[in-house]
C-alpha cells in the first residue's frame, strides 16, 4: 500500500504522561504496576493505572462528556505535539477532510455502572443522566467536540484489537480519497466490568503480569490513552507502512491453538507493506501472560520470523491496556524506530519452552528501519500492523 | 467530490413483525405485515442450544447477515465484514452494571465475553469458518452510514465483497431512559465491486451538511430503534426510489444515488 506519514504520536499510560515518561521507564526497565487501589480494590491483582485522572476534570465546554474515560482522552491528548498537528492538518485540509478513528473496548462503561450503583428510585442519578456518556460511542463524539474535525467519525470496539484496527481503517479512507488525514488512538479505562470480568474468566494474575515466562499466570490488567495523527504522503521520518487483519474463526475467548489468525495477519501486514520477515527489527508481541495467548503468539512468530528477531511484550510496564493496547504498543514500535530502544520484557525470567529465540526478555539498543506491532482480541480478532522509516 | 461506488449483491433484513427483506418489501408495497412472525431471530448458524442462549443481537445479526449472503449466492466464509451497532447489546450491558452493582464476583465469565462489542463479529466468523477481516463499529446515530463507508472502502482497498450487518436492541432497566431503543432490529447488506450480478447500485457522498429527512413506512414502523436511521437505505432499496440521505454525523451525511 502507498505508505502514510506520520505527523505525531503520543501515549500516556501508567508509566507517566506523554511519550518521553513511556520511552524513560522502558529504559530503566521501571513498572508502571502497582498493586489493585482502584474503586472497591478487592481483587488480589496488580494494575496500570495513570496517576492524576482524579483531579483533572474536563474543561467546563466539555463538561457534559465528562467521565474518567474521556479524561483520559484529554489528558492524552494535550502531548507529544499531536494538538498542533491535529490544528496543521485542520489549516492545511479543511476540518472536514480529517476523519477520526477512535478505538476501544469499554468505552465509558464505567459511568454506567456508577450509575446503577447510585440508582435513585431506579433511574440513574441526575449527574450521571447524560445519554452520550452511556455508550460506544461516547469516546469518538468526543473526540469529535474536542477537535471540531468534521471528517467521517468512528469508533472501532473490537475488544483488545480495537486501537490497532483504527490505523487500518483510517488507512482505507485516505487512500479512499474521503479524507487527507487522519486522527487515530484509543483510550480504556479500569473499570468493573475488566476487573471482575477477566477474573469471572479465571485470567487475572495476583502477582505482576509475568510475558512468556514459564511461570506466567495471567494478565494484569492496565488503562491509558493514545494517540497518532496520519496524513497522506511518505515524506516524514516515521510512517505506517502496512496493516494486516484477521478472524481466528476458533472461539470467543481462546485464541486458535496453532496460531491461524495470528499468522495470517502478520503475513498479511508484510505483503501489504511489501516487505520481508527478515525486514523486521522489532515486533512488539500482543503477550498478554495468559497461558494461552503467549504460547500460540510464540509458535507463530517461531513459524514466521528468522532468529534474529527481537520481539517483546511490554505489558510488564503499562498493563494490558486492552482497547488502548494497540495505540500504546504502536507507540512503543515508533519509539523502537525512532530511538532505536528495542525493550525485553519486563518481570520475566524463565521463557516458556515455546518460545522461539525470537522472544527476548533482555533489551537491546539498535538502529531498525521496520518494526511490526500484534495486537489480538476477543471474538479472534486479529490485527498486526508495520511501521518504517522516512527515506 | 469523493464517490465510492458498490453493488448490493444480497439483503437480509429482520424486525418484529418483518421477519425478512420479502416481508419488509411487502410492508413497503402495501402496509401488510406478515401473519404469525416469529418474535424472536433464529440464526440457523448456531446450535440450538446456542439459538437459544445467544444474546438477542447476536442472533438478529446473524439471522440478517447469512439471508444477504444467500440472497447473494456467496460463501460467508469467503467475505470481510463489518458488523455496526449503536450501543451493543443493552441487555448485557444492564446485566454487567446490575450484577457489579450487586455481587461483582457473580459475574457470568460467559455474559462478559458476550458483552464486547465485536461478539457478533466473532459468533459470525466462528459459526461460518471465516478467516477473512472482522470489524465491529459505532457512530452514534450515525452508526450505519460509518459502517457504509468503512465497507465501502474496503472494497476500494482491494476486498472484492464485502458483508455489512447493523443491529440494535430494546433498553431494559435504567438503561431504558437513557439509552432509549425499542424492539429488535438488523440488517444486512453483502457488497461488491460494482460488476453484473447486482439488485442495484450504489453511488455514496460523504457530506458536510444535514440529511434532509423523510420518513418512509418503514422508518415510521421501526423509529424507536436505535439503528433506524439505517432505514432511508432500505425504504428506497423496497421502493425502488433512486436516492437515499443518511445521518452520518452531528453535521455530516451520505448522499446515495441508487441505480438499478
Amino acid at each position: 500500500m502507498p505508505p502514510l506519514a506520520i505527523r505525531a504520536f503520543t501515549a500516556t499510560t501508567a508509566t507517566g504522561h506523554g511519550r518521553a515518561a513511556l520511552a524513560r521507564a522502558l529504559r530503566e526497565g521501571r513498572t508502571g504496576l502497582r498493586r489493585n487501589d482502584f474503586g472497591d480494590a478487592a481483587l488480589h491483582t496488580w494494575i496500570g493505572r495513570v496517576d492524576g485522572l482524579e483531579d483533572a476534570p474536563l474543561p467546563a465546554v466539555l463538561g457534559q462528556w465528562e467521565c474518567r474515560n474521556n479524561r483520559l482522552a484529554w489528558m492524552a491528548l494535550q502531548h507529544d505535539g499531536v494538538p498542533e498537528a491535529v490544528t496543521a492538518m485542520r489549516e492545511k485540509h479543511g476540518a472536514e477532510r480529517v476523519a477520526i478513528v477512535i478505538g476501544t473496548s469499554t468505552s465509558s462503561i464505567g459511568a454506567t455502572e456508577e450509575a446503577y450503583a447510585g440508582l435513585v428510585d431506579g433511574a440513574f442519578p441526575p449527574d450521571l443522566a447524560r445519554p452520550r456518556i452511556h455508550t460506544p460511542h461516547s469516546l469518538g463524539s468526543f473526540m469529535q467536540a474536542a477537535t471540531g474535525l468534521l471528517g467521517p467519525c468512528v469508533t472501532v470496539a473490537t475488544a483488545c484489537s480495537s486501537s490497532a484496527k483504527v490505523f487500518a481503517q483510517a488507512a482505507r479512507l485516505i487512500h479512499a480519497g474521503l479524507a487527507d488525514a487522519a486522527l487515530v488512538g484509543g483510550v480504556d479505562t479500569l473499570c468493573g466490568s475488566v476487573l471482575y470480568g477477566f477474573n469471572s474468566l479465571g485470567l487475572v494474575s495476583a502477582d505482576p503480569c509475568r510475558p512468556f515466562d514459564i511461570a506466567r499466570n495471567g494478565l494484569s490488567l492496565g488503562e491509558a490513552g493514545g494517540f497518532a495523527v496520519l496524513e497522506r504522503g511518505d515524506d516524514a521520518d516515521l510512517l505506517l507502512r502496512g496493516y494486516g487483519e484477521s478472524s481466528d474463526a476458533h472461539h470467543m475467548s481462546a485464541p486458535h491453538p496453532e496460531g491461524l489468525g495470528a499468522r495470517l495477519a502478520m503475513a498479511d501486514a508484510l505483503a501489504r507493506a511489501d516487505i520481508a520477515a527478515s525486514d523486521i527489527g522489532y515486533l512488539n508481541l500482543h503477550g498478554t501472560a495468559t497461558p494461552a495467548n503467549d504460547a500460540v503468539e510464540a509458535a507463530a512468530v517461531a513459524a514466521l520470523f528468522p532468529a534474529s528477531l527481537h520481539a517483546s511484550s511490554t505489558k510488564g510496564w503499562t498493563g494490558h491496556t486492552l482497547g488502548a493496547a494497540g495505540i500504546v504498543e504502536s507507540v512503543i514500535a515508533l519509539i523502537a524506530l525512532s530511538e532505536g530502544l528495542l525493550p525485553g520484557t519486563l518481570n520475566s525470567h524463565q521463557p516458556d519452552p515455546a518460545c522461539g529465540p525470537q522472544i527476548r526478555m533482555q533489551a537491546d539498543t539498535r538502529k531498525i528501519r521496520h518494526a511490526m506491532n500484534n495486537s489480538f482480541g476477543f471474538g479472534g480478532n486479529n490485527c498486526s500492523l508495520v511501521f518504517g522509516v522516512g527515506a | 467530490m469523493t464517490l465510492l461506488v458498490a453493488d448490493i449483491a444480497g439483503i437480509g433484513f429482520w424486525a418484529r413483525g418483518l421477519p425478512s427483506w420479502a416481508a419488509a418489501c411487502d410492508y413497503v408495497r402495501d402496509g401488510s405485515l406478515a401473519e404469525a412472525a416469529p418474535a424472536k431471530p433464529s440464526p440457523q448458524l448456531l446450535a440450538p442450544n446456542e439459538r437459544r442462549r445467544a444474546p438477542e443481537t447476536v442472533a438478529v445479526a446473524l439471522d440478517v447477515a447469512l439471508a444477504a449472503c444467500e440472497a447473494a449466492r456467496m460463501d460467508p466464509a469467503s467475505l470481510a465484514s463489518v458488523f455496526t451497532s449503536t450501543h451493543g447489546d443493552l441487555a448485557i450491558t444492564d446485566y454487567m452494571c446490575a450484577t457489579l452493582a450487586d455481587d461483582p464476583r457473580a459475574i457470568s465469565p460467559t455474559k462478559f465475553h458476550n458483552s464486547v462489542h465485536n461478539a457478533a463479529a466473532g459468533y459470525w466468523t466462528i459459526g461460518v469458518g471465516c478467516t477473512k477481516p472482522a470489524t465491529a463499529l459505532s457512530s452514534g446515530d450515525a452508526s450505519f452510514a460509518l459502517g457504509l463507508v468503512e465497507a465501502m472502502t474496503q472494497l476500494a482497498s482491494g476486498e472484492t465483497a464485502v458483508l455489512l450487518a447493523a443491529y440494535d436492541n430494546q433498553s431494559p432497566g435504567p438503561l431504558a431512559a437513557i439509552s432509549s431503543s425499542e424492539g429488535l432490529l438488523g440488517g444486512a447488506l453483502v457488497l461488491a465491486k460494482p460488476g453484473d450480478a447486482s439488485v442495484a447500485r450504489l453511488h455514496v457522498e460523504f457530506l458536510n451538511t444535514r440529511a434532509p429527512m423523510a420518513p418512509g413506512p418503514l422508518a415510521a414502523h421501526l423509529a424507536g430503534n436505535a439503528m433506524a436511521p439505517m432505514l432511508p437505505l432500505f425504504e428506497a432499496l423496497a421502493s425502488g426510489a433512486g436516492e437515499a440521505w443518511l445521518h452520518a454525523g452531528p453535521s455530516q451525511a451520505l448522499r446515495i444515488q441508487i441505480t438499478r
